[in-house]
């Protein structure tokens, strides 16, 4: 009892180790369970031009900043010749600077973002500390009407947050005072409104800046950045949308940056402006968090198959599916007692399954297996040994297998092409070991045991080619710990088979005997 | 019907192959012994140490070039067998009945020419019929005469006892007969007939071919119902020595009766199948469990025949339906099976 005690203790610890690594890959790294889950990838470019003027030129560039809700896959940078460097790599404020000593004509500098959003669900908010208000000069007009706008909008508010929507919504209004229309200058641009709304703000003593960004639509070319308001309202700081004075970050709102500062300087050049473009990709999930975790260095990942060549990984792909089939096997055998030619023979010809495909594969099978039969019991007349008459099945394998990719290209059947993808060792040893079993235990043995091996190996191909089993059993190789549990526990199963319950169907009946 | 219950077969005491490989094989039968019997020249040559009387070896055969020596090797012999030393399962085995002309006779009455036997010779030693393949050597012993008791009992073959014996104690007993289904093979899958004996006395139970019971043998009609197998308390103490002399403690031990010279060993087997129960109509389980729970293992193979035929003799016959006097085992069975 002892023994199984011990074994029941590394069951539940192989289990546990599976399990908890299977948790903290899923919940931690956040890789899903399904392989059905995508993410929206927007890559956004900025194209920056200018004229240069033949001096040295120095472009200095804002980039967004990372925030935690966001994972930036891939930045890029690219512009003819230009000397490059980071300016700033505050997370808030970060900058990009391209120079070169003399240029001359247009000169375009590209910017490229991959990112999407992840499901950390941490709300980003700005921490930085407001600037107090800097008063505006504004000239007696000017004042007065916005004097006499700012107390008609604060009669009507309580704090800060309703006064400024109230103040975008007076300024918006369709239909305009006197004052409003003075103020407003509807001639003038986004930028003038912005101004506008921080002065109006400033004057009333509010902490404001402007914050510029980017809606996120897909197949969008030629885009500008749109500004929005933020407020500091003593506590935190709330966003504003300037056109309609709701509060508060739209749902496909990428912020580029937040203050006063210039999104773009160029020195030495003439006729700047950026205009971006906006794509959006969908990814699976399990690619992005990959690509994340190798970035950061995740050690459960960087020491994976992950780190692997990808031709290599495609193999593994294969091999990681080989438990399962061992698994499938293991079951037919212990817990159903179906009989195989070979132990793991089925999980061979699943393999091959995989490759050619259900239908094909077990007809082709079938043909070379009867076939390879055929021709082996003309070969046991030969009186050969033993190592000779095999090898000579495997001649005759390759053969046969050869005839079929022959003709079946010729009648343009290219599924059967596949057949290469037998084992060929393997089939010679399956002819062998079944006409062996025909001469000596008769057809039915044979065809007892060539049926059970092809119901499991169908099952295990059934198993091994669902889409959920191989998604899980190459993102999660711990799963592997978990299956090794299985087969440990499976191992100690003393119970009957289900086939053994038709073995011993006669003990079930009760015995002539026994009416008496 | 096709399927019994679970709960039918746990109520007999029948023992599945799971829990035979866990608790009977993997538990009584150290791997490193396995040699013993798996070897069929080493069984032999244990055996002749130990008294235990077995068939005569002719000859062997080792290597490949010595095939050619097959035809003086057999000439001095008119009848005899070859059988793999490594096989299992009765794979093989090459019967010779008579030799004539160059020719040679099966049971069947169907002449090989030499060479037939000479192929045969060659595909053992390759290791055909030896467990994984590996490579074998032929044995080539006397053929046994049977006994006039089982003269109408058995097709072509000759009749073997399989004895199953348990730390020492043979626990169940099964006479395999081969039929004209089984091409005089003594392989129950095969279509053999499988009688269940009683341990207490040598008389035939229950019989079975293909798992369903039959009451006469179906190639020569002969009924069961006067079936006893002579010689049993000699044969009983031949099984159980088996175990002194291989250390197995879950042994199938496979037994002929010579005309001439009485019960003689086989086979051993360190791997023996479960079909014993249907047979006899009984399962393994309470047996076990009878052995398992002595304290000590006696010595003396006789006193554990006695124990043996004391209790795991049959309540009823199922072939001669009659109470047997035998209140001893009748209680002890009953409380075994509660």
């Amino acid at each position: 009892m002892q023994a199984s005690a011990r074994l029941y203790t590394v069951v539940i610890l192989i289990l546990f180790t599976g399990i908890g690594l299977i948790l903290y890959k899923h919940l931690i790294l956040g890789f899903p369970l399904m392989p059905d889950e995508k993410k929206f990838v927007w890559t956004i470019e900025a194209k920056i031009d200018f004229q240069a003027t033949g001096e040295p030129v120095i472009v200095s560039f804002a980039l967004p900043p990372k925030e935690p809700r966001l994972t930036f896959m891939e930045e890029d940078f690219a512009s003819s010749d230009y000397g490059f460097s980071e300016l700033s790599s505050d997370e808030e404020q970060r900058r990009v600077q391209w120079s070169k000593r003399s240029a001359q004509g247009a000169q375009t500098a590209y910017y490229r973002l991959s990112v999407y959003e992840n499901d950390k669900l941490i709300e980003s908010q700005p921490s930085d500390d407001p600037l107090p208000p800097q008063k505006p000069e504004l000239d007696e007009v000017f004042l007065t009407a916005s004097l006499t706008l700012l107390e008609t909008v604060r009669a009507k508010s309580a704090n800060p947050e309703i006064f400024t929507r109230e103040l975008i919504q007076t300024l918006n209004s369709p239909s305009p005072n006197q004052n409003q229309r003075l103020l407003r200058n509807d001639k003038a641009g986004e930028n003038y409104k912005t101004d506008l709304i921080l002065n109006l703000l400033a004057l009333e003593g509010i902490s404001a800046r402007v914050v510029r960004g980017l809606f996120l639509e897909d197949g969008r070319r030629r885009q500008s950045l749109t500004n929005f308001v933020e407020i500091h309202d003593g506590q935190k700081w709330i966003l504003f949308d300037q056109n309609t004075g709701k509060s508060g970050k739209p749902g496909n709102f990428l912020i580029w940056q937040r203050g006063g500062q210039s999104l773009l300087d160029v020195i030495g050049g003439k006729n700047s402006q950026v205009s971006f473009s906006i794509i959006k990709n969908i990814h699976s999930t399990r690619n992005l968090v990959v690509n994340s975790g190798m970035h950061a260095q995740a050690g459960l990942i960087d020491f994976s198959i992950y780190s692997l060549p990808i031709e290599q990984q495609t193999a593994f792909k294969m091999i990681l599916l080989l438990p399962i089939g061992a698994l499938i096997v293991v079951i037919m055998r212990i817990l159903v007692g179906i009989r195989t030619s070979g132990t793991f023979m089925p999980i061979l010809i699943a393999l091959a399954l995989i490759q050619t495909t259900l239908v094909t594969g077990i007809v082709i099978f079938l043909i070379v297996v009867s076939t390879g039969l055929l021709i082996r019991s003309y070969l046991s007349r030969l009186n050969l040994l033993l190592v000779a008459r095999i090898s000579a099945v495997i001649i005759v394998v390759i053969t046969i297998i050869a005839s079929i990719s022959i003709i079946s290209h010729k009648l343009g059947l290219s599924q059967a092409l596949q057949v290469t993808f037998f084992p060929m060792i393997i089939l010679a040893w399956t002819i062998e070991r079944m006409s062996v079993l025909w001469e000596e235990d008769g057809p039915r043995e044979v065809f007892v045991q060539g049926a059970g091996s092809l119901l499991t190996a169908v099952i295990a191909y059934l198993f091994m080619t669902n889409r959920t089993v191989e998604y899980l059993t190459f993102n999660f190789p711990e799963l592997m710990l978990v299956n090794l549990a299985l087969i440990l526990i499976l191992g100690q199963y003393t119970g009957y088979r289900l086939t053994e319950l038709y073995r011993f169907h006669s003990m079930g009946r009760h015995h002539v005997s026994d009416k008496r | 019907m096709f399927l019994t219950s679970v709960k039918r077969l746990r109520s007999m005491g029948i023992i599945g192959m799971n829990q035979r490989n866990f608790g009977l094989i993997g538990r009584y039968n150290p791997r490193h012994l396995y040699p013993l019997v798996d070897d069929k020249l080493k069984t032999k040559r244990l055996a002749q140490e130990a008294g235990i009387t077995v068939p005569r070896l002719l000859g062997t055969v080792h290597y490949q070039h010595d095939v050619r020596r097959l035809k003086d090797m057999l000439s001095a012999y008119n009848q005899f067998v070859i059988k793999p030393v490594k096989g299992s399962g009765g794979k093989g085995i090459l019967v010779i009945t008579e030799q004539d002309h160059n020719l040679y006779y099966k049971p069947s009455g169907d002449a090989v020419k030499l060479s037939h036997i000479e192929r045969h010779v060659s595909n053992i030693l390759s290791g055909l019929h030896s467990l994984g393949g590996k490579p074998d050597a032929v044995m080539i012993e006397s053929l046994i005469q049977i006994d006039p008791v089982f003269e109408d009992y058995s097709y072509e073959g000759i009749p073997d006892l399989r004895v199953i014996v348990l730390q020492g104690y043979p626990i169940m007993a099964m006479l395999r007969l081969a039929t004209h289904a089984s091409d005089g093979r003594a392989n129950l899958h095969q279509g053999a007939v499988g009688v269940g004996i009683d341990i207490g006395t040598g008389e035939a139970l229950h019989a079975v071919q293909y798992g369903d019971p039959v009451y006469f043998h179906p190639d020569t009609r002969k009924p069961f119902s006067n079936l006893t197998v002579p010689h049993w308390d000699k044969l009983l103490e031949l099984a159980a020595a088996c175990y002194e002399m291989t250390g197995l403690g879950y042994l199938g031990v496979d037994i002929v009766l010579d005309r001439d010279q009485g019960p003689m060993i086989i086979e051993l087997n360190a791997r023996p199948g479960l079909s014993i129960q249907v047979a006899n109509f009984a399962g393994l389980a309470p047996r076990v469990a009878a052995v398992e729970a002595l304290e000590s293992i006696d010595p003396d193979p006789q006193s554990r025949v006695q124990f043996s035929k004391r209790n795991f003799a049959a309540v009823r016959n199922l072939i001669r339906p009659r109470r047997r006097a035998n209140p001893i085992a009748f209680t002890l069975l009953a409380a075994k099976t509660d």
